[in-house]
């Protein structure tokens, strides 16, 4: 985040410098300015609110960096003179930049500067403000930014500014944009005519998605009848096509959750679903995955953060083989005296949960650790009307990708081969040579290394606490009951069929009992079919 | 054997030594009992204001104890198990004799705690913002009322932002929902229609909010402004926050506004996506008072890492040490009955840069304070209640405690006094 952050900052100061070739002047000379500038340090945002509305009427360089700094939060006033700067912190100290050139002037401590703090209303009204201002900028990107900000601000006093830099445009795609932002301009504004106005309701019709809905539906309630005849008309054809999005929606929420719920349980599935462990502590071996990603970005942060966004990928391979050696070590140490008696094992590997939890809590402090999400896990797109996320899109991939690498492991190699022959027939299989107890730790670290995995993944979406496995426990052994134990494909059918129904109850029902309700269908499923969705055949299931 | 015996005698003193000096160190101190979960759940929040406390009856002995006596805190464990605060709460009476008590965190604990204490007539200071709905003779409620929270902030973005529309989220427990019945009946009372209030509640912990963050995107699209109200408990506010900076609701399309994230909430966040997302609180970090600066600077130097925040309840507990602290001298004696009669009244610095007083309903004044959420994981003030504001123990806006109110001075004595029907004892405090 860091590493964003202040290449972020590198490219502002680029960008302001290349805004401002000309040497800087003082940003005092310009007395107009003065009485503006010193509305801004105060308590007041009404106030503040016209300053900045002030300011922006302004012909002076030092109006656009000015703004832009202000509404980034980064404005600071040095105490000793009252001149302004863009400031950055600096551990305790203030690095002060010039304004228009992005100059470093001094670094000063945090005692000799005021920063100007600006609230929600103040950061939208110099959004609007920049936007105009910006619409006729030299550089595409600035140009299409405005136009965004035009049209979702849609303040009436953008407009002529809009319609000269519309007939000004050359590039197409901006000038639809500012075309659709002069439209959504136009209908709420009573005084254009009303033909203008007609036509801006089938421009943004034709626009359709949520944004173009909600103006629409603004202006349904329009005192002219033909405009809210017609915009309340749009508003539902359009509302029409996004409830089948909506339905794409419920999908692709439920295949997310189900790929969460899978990456859980899939460890579970071999210790448990393999093994018939009992494994109360699957939650905390994820836990201690998320820990090592943890970890391991603290050593990049502090020494190599250019590798930040391959921090994932490195955690990976460790957590997988930290977590390993975790479970082999529970294995031999407590497991491998209780197989056969799970009464026994369920209570050890809970005791071993807790003990794992307060170790976490007193090595690592029981507060939530910032595990951050490398760029390329950050944001969305959008698809059609549906918004994916980069980080459930990636896992739901990577929860993929777990499945398929364990399923050929257990089905086409020889260790694999070796671990079913053990679950299956432990004397037959220790007759004919194998290491049972060998294989046995084995598979234990592989499942508790699969969970290692899981916390690399969740360590992206949840809170890194020690508490993080306990959320997870109950919902992996009903993927796994549910799925049908000792089968990986069950955790698969079994994982994003919870996470579906589960998706489809919840706008209906809330989250609350949408989880209830889950849980009681699972309850009478498992009446029914007690050996899940799809049973093992053969003997190994008579035992 | 001459030399045996001399040992053994030495060893006898010795032992009867310690042993007076003991019991004569026992009744030199003045026991102070710490409350709060070191393991489980609740240990993320509650560590910090064992802490906190420690900090301050050591603070309190170097300015040379109490009544001349020294402070000695005693600090249990109650592991996030609710039932075992009563347990906890009776061992710290009973066997270890504190003469006050500062702990809890969630009601629930302070709800299982209240019987002990009433039976023992102990005292608990209590500094966390909660439900209200209850006025107990041996607790002091240091954190804040609902009116001294939710209500403020409702009014700041109803007036300052424009918000018309309201989504109320909560996790699915006593603290949000009645906070949520008080705000709805208050927002009704405030001329809201029925269809501009959504009510939702999440499972402790929720990590999912796919559905529940589009839902809110959808609900805010009705063409009023829109604003969340969240009374999402710790733990769930990190997914929660993730999930909007990832479908990209900013702050300036529909701000949410926290009663349960602090400073310590914002520790496990990278911020970044969040700035302008508001908190009600009666203390922030940023706050630039030098009682502020002074106590940040202590707590850095206590706790030996200048990385760690303040919050809200460790001011509120800062606040009832203090209190309790000025109650004793005034009465000259740790004795519950003569301190819950010399607290009512007794006025103390705050954090902020004014004073707080202990009120007869045994609730403190404070101001309220809304900040919006900055890149560095602290809050910028953006408004403050121009006065302070009394605490309410029953709130004005549920129709089956509007009536009542609690004053604890003499001859009155009464924690829930129906005013409607000049009787104590209108409703229970449960």
């Amino acid at each position: 985040m860091r590493t964003a952050f202040l290449s972020l900052a590198a490219m502002m100061l680029l960008f302001l410098a290349a805004l401002s070739p000309l040497p800087a002047a003082a940003q005092s000379d310009n007395p107009a300015l003065a009485p503006h500038l010193a509305a801004l340090d105060s308590r007041d945002f009404a106030a503040k609110g016209r300053a900045v509305e002030a300011i922006a009427q302004l012909d002076d360089p030092v109006v656009v960096p000015l703004l832009r700094t202000l509404g980034a939060g980064d404005l600071y006033r040095r105490k000793s003179d009252g001149l302004f700067f863009r400031a950055e912190r600096d551990g305790r100290d203030y690095k002060l930049f010039d304004l228009q050139s992005g100059d470093l002037v001094e670094t000063l401590s945090g005692s000799a500067v005021t920063r100007i703090i600006v609230n929600n209303s103040m950061r939208g009204q110099i959004d609007a403000l920049l936007g105009s201002l910006t619409l006729r900028a030299d550089d595409p990107a600035q140009r299409l930014a405005a136009a965004r900000t035009i049209f979702e601000e849609r303040d009436p006093a953008t407009l002529p500014a809009l319609e000269s830099a519309i007939a000004a445009e050359d590039d197409d795609d901006i000038r639809a944009l500012m075309e659709t932002a002069r439209a959504a301009i136009l209908v709420a504004d009573d005084g254009a005519l009303t033909e203008s106005r007609l036509e801006a309701v089938s421009v943004l019709r034709a626009m359709g998605g949520r944004e173009a809905m909600v103006i629409l539906k603004g202006a349904s309630g329009d005192e002219a009848p033909a405009i809210a005849e017609a915009a309340a008309e749009g508003a539902a054809a359009i509302e029409q096509t996004m409830q089948l999005w909506g339905l794409g929606q419920n999908v692709w929420y439920g295949l997310s959750l189900g790929s969460v719920l899978l990456l859980a349980a899939i460890g579970l599935a071999i210790t448990f679903g393999v093994m018939g462990v009992i494994n109360m502590a699957h939650g905390e071996l994820v836990m201690l995955g998320a820990y090592t990603t943890f970890a391991v970005q603290e050593v990049i942060r502090n020494s190599a953060p250019w590798l930040f966004d391959y921090s994932l990928l490195i955690a990976a391979p460790l957590a997988f083989a930290v977590v390993g050696l975790a479970g082999v070590a529970i294995e031999r140490g407590v497991v491998r005296f209780l197989y056969g008696r799970p009464l026994e094992t369920l209570l050890a590997t809970w005791g071993i949960s807790l003990i794992l939890q307060q170790a976490v809590r007193s090595i690592f402090g029981p507060t939530n650790k910032e595990v951050g999400n490398p760029s390329w896990m950050t944001g969305g797109f959008e698809l059609g009307y549906l918004t994916i996320t980069y980080n459930r899109l990636w896992i739901l991939v990577f929860a993929l990708a777990v499945f398929a690498g364990l399923l050929a492991l257990l089905k086409k190699t020889p260790a694999g081969l070796q671990m079913r022959a053990v679950t299956q027939n432990r004397a037959m299989a220790s007759d004919l040579g194998v290491k049972s107890g060998f294989v046995d730790a084995m598979t234990f670290g592989l499942g508790a290394g699969v969970a290692g995995l899981a916390g690399v993944a969740l360590s992206q979406i949840d809170n890194v606490s020690p508490n993080l496995g306990q959320g997870y426990i109950v919902d992996s052994f009903m993927v796994v009951v549910f799925g049908g134990a000792g089968n990986l494909w069950g955790a698969l059918a079994g994982a994003f069929t919870l996470g579906i129904a589960n998706k489809f109850l919840e706008p209906f029902s809330g989250a609350v009992l949408a989880k209830v309700l889950v849980l009681v269908f699972i309850i009478i499923f498992i009446q029914k079919r007690p050996r899940g969705l799809f049973p093992v055949k053969g003997r190994a299931a008579e035992n | 054997m001459t030399a045996k015996k001399v040992i053994g005698a030495a060893l006898a003193g010795l032992v009867g030594y310690v042993g007076a000096s003991a019991v004569a160190l026992a009744q030199d101190t003045i026991k102070v009992g710490v409350l709060h979960s070191l393991s489980g759940t609740m240990a993320i929040s509650e560590t910090t204001l064992k802490d906190a406390m420690l900090m301050l009856i050591e603070e309190q002995n170097k300015k040379g104890g109490l009544l001349g006596k020294q402070l000695e805190p005693v600090v249990v464990d109650p592991a996030s198990d609710w039932p075992l605060f009563a347990e906890k709460a009776r061992e710290l009476i009973e066997v270890e004799e504190v003469d006050v008590v500062f702990g809890c965190w969630t009601s629930v604990s302070r709800k299982s705690v209240l019987p002990v204490f009433e039976e023992l007539n102990s005292l608990l200071f209590y500094p966390v913002q909660y439900e209200g709905e209850e006025s107990q003779r041996n607790v002091f409620y240091t954190g804040a009322a609902p009116n001294q929270q939710a209500i403020p902030a409702v009014d700041y973005l109803a007036e300052v932002e424009g918000v018309e529309r309201w989504v109320l989220a909560g996790t699915d427990y006593v603290y949000p929902r009645t906070t949520n019945k008080i705000l709805e009946t208050y927002l009704k009372a405030k001329g809201v229609a029925d269809e501009d209030i959504m009510i939702n509640y999440t499972p402790f912990g929720h990590s999912d909010w796919q559905t529940i963050v589009a839902d809110i995107k959808e609900f805010g699209s009705a063409g009023k402004k829109t604003a969340v109200v969240s009374t999402i408990n710790g733990d769930a506010n990190v997914p929660f926050y993730k999930e909007l900076g990832n479908q990209g609701i900013e702050a300036s399309d529909i701000p949410v506004v926290a009663f349960s994230v602090g400073e310590e909430e914002l520790a496990g966040i990278d911020t970044a996506p969040l700035v302008g997302h508001l908190a009600a609180w009666n203390y922030f970090m940023s706050v630039p008072t030098p009682e502020n600066d002074a106590f940040i600077e202590a707590w850095h130097e206590f706790i030996g890492d200048d990385a760690r925040v303040t919050n809200d309840p460790m001011e509120a507990h800062y606040i009832g040490f203090n209190m309790w602290a000025q109650a004793v001298e005034k009465a000259g004696t740790t004795d519950p009955d003569a301190v819950i009669d010399s607290i009512i009244g007794v006025s103390v610095p705050n954090l902020t840069g004014g004073y707080s007083a202990m009120m007869p309903n045994h609730h403190i004044t404070k101001p309220v304070l809304i900040g919006e959420i900055q890149d560095d994981g602290q809050f910028a003030t953006v408004y403050e209640t121009p006065g302070l504001v009394v605490g309410d123990a029953w709130s004005d806006f549920l129709p089956d405690s509007k009536d009542l109110i609690s004053d604890w001075r003499k001859p009155m004595e009464c924690g829930n006094f129906n005013t409607a029907t000049g009787k104590c004892g209108g409703m229970t405090s449960e």
